[in-house]
């Protein structure tokens, strides 16, 4: 079969298990049923992914790019919007990763959310937000991919306000959905600056077969696309100033941020950007404010992780500072660099938000680090999973993300210039890395024991509460529909979760080695043909020396080494150290408390404001205004009409009698006029 | 004899039929005199038709009489409806629909 054929496959599975699960989910015999198809739909869609990889290598590398037209939505004066993939080595490579990971995430949630009442809705999400991901990263044209975009931030709000009675969660969900409409509208207004500025065509490969001829270098209308494409992507992949929904997401259920952060949504603005660089060679200027952003938002985020004591928000946090990587390196045009770290990515941080799942299903719903520790002896297998995890987030010589981020890190050092500042943050954010990874696994693995760990290793008992509550407000809950369920899970005594997280162990622990300096280079050579006909990114692959290669390398390891050592004296050794360091340093502690007071901020900028204006539209200007309007044209109507209504009086006779005489005077007038 | 003689009839019966229609109060009545003016009308139309030699006149006498007899079976049946739910038989009684 083609490659088009595969990715049809692979593009329709996710969505007939979603329509199934969503219409006859419900009905179905068996208490998991819904979940299993859920994660079958997702797992042949990764198969199907697979077929469109294997037929794809097929052909010669200069052949590997598809397409395929589905139908057409409108064909008209310089509009052509259709139903088209794209089927090339970017594509496949982002339907792998995110059919691979989010099959193993929903075999993971056909445990964790079992005992929760909206168990088949859960699921029918989930294979709608899978669904949309693909189509975003299959899109051929503009059209498709502004829908596949709208539909994952839809699809993120409903599955962040899943449990929709929690407060909490629905406003996380609003934030989300709204900070995301923002980048709709960026997108679809870049679009309109490219496309009808200048390419002429929403066909992405026209567009960028064009966009040489259309703009001449550093144009403004095409930095202005470019830049609006960019606040898609800064908000899809929560980049700052637009990165305040994404630990507020963290009110979804596990899975879900573990979906959201690793596999569907924050990923797409690398994607974009990626898949848009043709336009962004062209565009310099847009490309710079990329790199700067990613570099800002990465030791930002790494910074507020340091403080957090929610155990899913410094995960949360530190996929922020990851994708700040990654936008940082395709701004920078090392696309592959950039790719390659999603890719290890999305294993580690799946792989640590299961493992904080079941952490958290330990712990009955608690997710205060606080409230944690000594978990190393009652969850043997999660203490392996999450330090497999941390080591390759925090970049530990050999684990995945110290390639992929060394790579990175090369690649922005080599092209020399004041990308140099960005190269000594970059290290910078990789000691944060490591310095609040292992903050996070010390003080919720190692120390003493809290009663939760201790039950559970005496008594393999996990500890429940005598009422659910919420972790953020700890108000007290029930377990009905709205709410999470009454089932708390660990993966000791779940297959599925142990599967789900021993197969993205192996990948956290081993997925670096498709890309080693001087032994292999398989992403790419694999992603080469995209990215053939870029000059500038031939110059930035082999930019960097060996030496500096080497020397980041081992730069890398030393980092990451010290980074724990430090943490390790800190949270374990002499814990005094932390409390110390955090009234000496009292500003510093409250910038990333309180999370440089972005919140704050836009609370006081748009939010207060726009709810004291819609207050007084309301009101004021609803009640005297509009209201008024409305209310005077219906009394002077009826003044108008009581006068004329006298007329009326219901005597037959006086209305024949006006009849006759109003002819007899149209005849006399027409007399008169004839004599 | 000219046709003027016809229109003086035919004014003549009009007249009646609509200073009937103004002073009397029964709808019985109302509805006769009304047949009075449509005749009178048609009389002037027939009278005309026969003036100009052509039968376009005596053609629309004849639809007259068609609306009339309609007008006359609607009328006559309101008439009896009011009889039988014992509602005044009296159009200035009858003003339920004043403005």
């Amino acid at each position: 079969m083609s490659p088009t054929t595969w990715a049809w496959i692979c593009l329709a599975l996710p969505l007939a298990g979603c329509l199934f699960n969503a219409f006859v989910g419900r009905h179905l015999p068996g208490e998991r049923t819904a979940g299993w198809i859920g994660t079958l739909a997702i797992g042949l869609s990764f198969v199907a992914a697979v077929g469109a990889f294997v037929a794809l290598m097929g052909h010669s590398p200069d052949d590997r790019t598809f397409t395929s037209t589905a139908w057409d939505y409108a064909d008209s004066v310089g509009v052509n919007a259709k139903l088209t993939i794209l089927i090339d080595p970017l594509s496949v490579y982002m339907m792998l990763v995110v059919s691979g990971v989010s099959a193993l995430i929903h075999l993971y949630s056909c445990v964790y959310v079992w005992k929760d009442r909206g168990f088949v809705r859960y699921f029918a999400y989930l294979n709608f937000f899978v669904f949309s991901m693909l189509l975003l990263v299959m899109a051929g044209n503009f059209v498709p991919l502004i829908i596949g975009w709208a539909f994952v931030g839809a699809a993120s709000y409903m599955l962040i306000s899943f449990w929709f009675r929690r407060t909490t969660a629905t406003r996380a969900g609003i934030k989300a959905f709204v900070i995301n409409v923002i980048g709709d509208v960026g997108l679809v207004l870049g679009t309109y600056f490219i496309v009808f500025r200048g390419s002429g065509s929403l066909d992405f490969l026209d567009t960028f077969k064009h966009v040489q001829a259309a703009f001449p270098p550093n144009d403004s209308d095409l930095v202005a696309g470019c830049i609006l494409l960019l606040v898609g992507a800064f908000a899809k992949s929560a980049q700052v100033p637009l990165h305040t929904w994404l630990p507020d997401a963290m009110e979804g259920p596990t899975p879900v941020s573990a979906l959201i952060h690793a596999a569907t949504m924050v990923t797409a603005g690398v994607y974009l950007i990626a898949r848009m660089h043709p336009l962004f060679e062209d565009a310099t200027a847009a490309a710079d404010v990329g790199t700067v952003v990613g570099c800002a938002t990465l030791v930002i985020a790494a910074t507020i992780a340091l403080s957090q004591t929610d155990i899913k928000r410094v995960i949360a946090y530190s996929t922020m500072s990851q994708i700040g990587y990654m936008i940082m390196a395709v701004s920078a045009s090392a696309y592959a660099a950039g790719l390659f770290h999603l890719f290890t990515h999305a294993f580690f941080k799946a792989l640590l938000f299961m493992a904080a799942g079941s952490i958290i299903g330990a712990m009955g719903g608690e997710q205060s680090l606080d409230k944690m520790g000594g978990f190393r002896r009652a969850l043997p297998f999660t203490f392996a999973c999450f330090l497999a995890g941390g080591l390759a987030l925090s970049a530990f010589p050999l684990f995945s993300g110290y390639f992929s981020k060394d790579d990175i890190l090369a690649l922005i050092g080599g092209e020399g210039g004041w990308h140099w500042i960005l190269y000594v943050l970059g290290y910078l954010g990789a000691f944060l890395t490591a310095l609040y990874t292992f903050r996070m696994i010390f003080r919720a693995f190692l120390g003493p024991e809290c009663k939760e760990a201790r039950e559970l290793r005496e008594t393999g008992h996990i500890a429940h509460h005598e009422h659910p509550f919420n972790p953020e407000t700890y108000e007290e809950e029930d377990t009905d529909v709205g709410f999470p369920g009454p089932g708390h899970y660990i993966a000791e005594q779940q297959w599925p979760m142990k599967v789900a997280m021993g197969t993205l162990a192996i990948g956290a622990i081993f997925g670096g080695l498709i890309q080693v300096p001087f032994v292999d280079d398989l992403v790419n050579v694999y992603l080469r043909p995209d990215f053939v006909n870029d000059p500038t990114y031939e110059k930035v692959i082999n930019g960097p020396s060996d030496g500096l290669v080497i020397f980041g390398l081992i730069l890398s390891a030393v980092i990451a080494i010290g980074g724990i050592a430090l943490a390790y004296v800190i949270w374990v050794r002499r814990p005094s150290i932390a409390v110390a360091f955090r009234e000496r340093f009292r500003p510093l502690y409250e910038l990333s408390f309180h999370k440089w007071w972005f919140d704050e901020l836009y609370d006081a900028v748009f939010v207060r404001p726009g709810a004291t204006v819609g207050r007084w539209a309301s009101n004021v200007f609803e009640r005297v205004v509009i209201d008024g309007l409305v209310n005077g044209t219906v009394s002077v109507v009826r003044a108008g009409s009581s006068v004329v209504r006298g007329a009326q009086d219901g005597f037959l006779r006086v209305y024949a009698a006006l009849l006759l005489l109003g002819l007899a005077l149209v005849a006399l007038w027409f007399l008169l006029q004839s004599t | 004899m000219t046709v003027a003689w016809y229109l003086v009839v035919s004014a003549l019966i009009f007249c009646v039929g609509a200073a009937g229609v103004l002073v009397r109060r029964s709808p019985l009545v109302i509805l006769l005199c009304l047949e009075l003016m449509l005749n009178a009308g048609n009389l002037a139309l027939i009278a005309f038709s026969r003036m100009t030699g052509t039968g376009d006149g005596q053609i629309f006498a004849i639809i007259v009489m068609v609306v009339a007899a309609c007008e006359v079976v609607v009328g006559l049946g309101i008439i009896v409806a009011l009889y039988r739910r014992r509602l005044p038989i009296d159009v200035d009684q009858l003003r339920r629909l004043h403005g």
